[in-house]
C-alpha cells in the first residue's frame, strides 16, 4: 500500500481471557468496517500489518491475552476509527456482559 | 455513511443434519448478531440425514435480500442440491445467489461478519473462501 499521509496510530493491551479469538475478532472487524478509513492491525509496530476489516485475517492473528494490539488508520475518520477500536479492546470487547458461553 | 440503509447479503446454511445447521446458525446469531438475514436447513424430507431441494429453496426465500444470498454447505449432496435449487430460481435471483467453497461453520460466521458490514455478494463469498487453504 502506498502511504501518502501520516497514519493515526495507537495501541491497546488485550486483556480478555480468550485473547483475540473468534468472537472478539468478529466485533473488531465489524467496528472497523463501520468507518471509511483504511484500518490495519499488528502485534508489533514493525508489522506485519493486516486489514482490520478482514475477519479471516484478524482471526489468523491469534493474539493472546496480554498482547499489545497496534492500530493504524488513514482517511477522513481515521481518528475516530482508531479511538473506537482502542476503546473496544480496553473494554475487553464487552465480554463480561456476554451471555456466559465460555468455550474452550 | 449511507451504506447501512442498503440491504445486507443474507446467509443460508445447508447441512445434512438439522442439528448441525441449527448449531451453525446459533453461532452466527451469537457472534455476529441480527444485522444479517439468516436461514438454515438440514435433513431430508423424511427427517433423516440428507438435504432437500425444496427446503433449500425455502431457506433461500427466508434469507432473501436484494443484495443476494450466500449458501454454506457441508458434504457433497448439500452442494449438489444447493446448485439444483439455484437452477430452479428465476433468472433475476439466480445471479444473486452464490454457493461458497468454505467450511460450513467457520464460513457461515465469516460470511455473516463480512455481510454485516454491508459488503456486496462477491466480497462476502471471497471472504468466506479465504478460509480454505489456497
Amino acid at each position: 500500500m502506498t502511504v501518502s499521509e501520516t497514519p493515526v496510530i495507537a495501541s491497546a493491551l488485550l486483556t480478555n481471557e480468550v485473547g483475540l479469538h473468534a468472537r472478539p475478532a468478529v466485533k473488531l472487524t465489524q467496528l472497523a468496517k463501520s468507518f471509511g478509513a483504511t484500518v490495519e492491525l499488528a502485534l508489533a509496530t514493525e508489522g506485519p500489518w493486516v486489514d482490520a476489516k478482514s475477519p479471516v485475517k484478524i482471526m489468523r492473528v491469534k493474539a493472546p491475552k496480554g498482547a499489545l494490539l497496534h492500530f493504524r488508520a488513514w482517511g477522513g475518520d481515521a481518528d475516530a476509527a482508531v479511538g473506537a477500536l482502542v476503546d473496544l479492546v480496553e473494554r475487553g470487547f464487552d465480554e463480561e456482559a456476554a451471555n456466559g458461553v465460555n468455550g474452550a | 455513511m449511507t451504506r447501512k440503509t442498503k440491504a445486507n447479503v443474507g446467509v443460508v446454511i445447508v447441512s445434512h443434519s438439522s442439528k448441525v445447521a441449527e448449531g451453525a446458525a446459533d453461532m452466527v446469531r451469537q457472534m455476529v448478531g441480527d444485522a444479517v438475514p439468516l436461514a438454515f436447513t438440514g435433513g431430508n424430507a423424511d427427517g433423516g440425514l440428507g438435504t432437500d431441494v425444496a427446503a433449500i429453496l425455502a431457506a433461500i426465500d427466508r434469507a432473501w435480500t436484494p443484495a443476494g444470498v450466500v449458501i454454506l454447505v457441508d458434504l457433497g449432496g448439500a452442494e449438489t442440491n444447493s446448485e439444483m435449487a439455484l437452477e430452479m430460481l428465476d433468472d433475476g435471483r439466480r445471479g444473486r445467489v452464490a454457493v461458497c467453497n468454505a467450511p460450513i461453520v467457520e464460513g457461515a460466521v465469516i460470511a455473516a461478519t463480512e455481510a454485516s458490514g454491508g459488503s456486496p455478494l462477491e466480497t462476502v463469498k471471497r471472504m468466506a473462501e479465504e478460509l480454505s487453504p489456497q
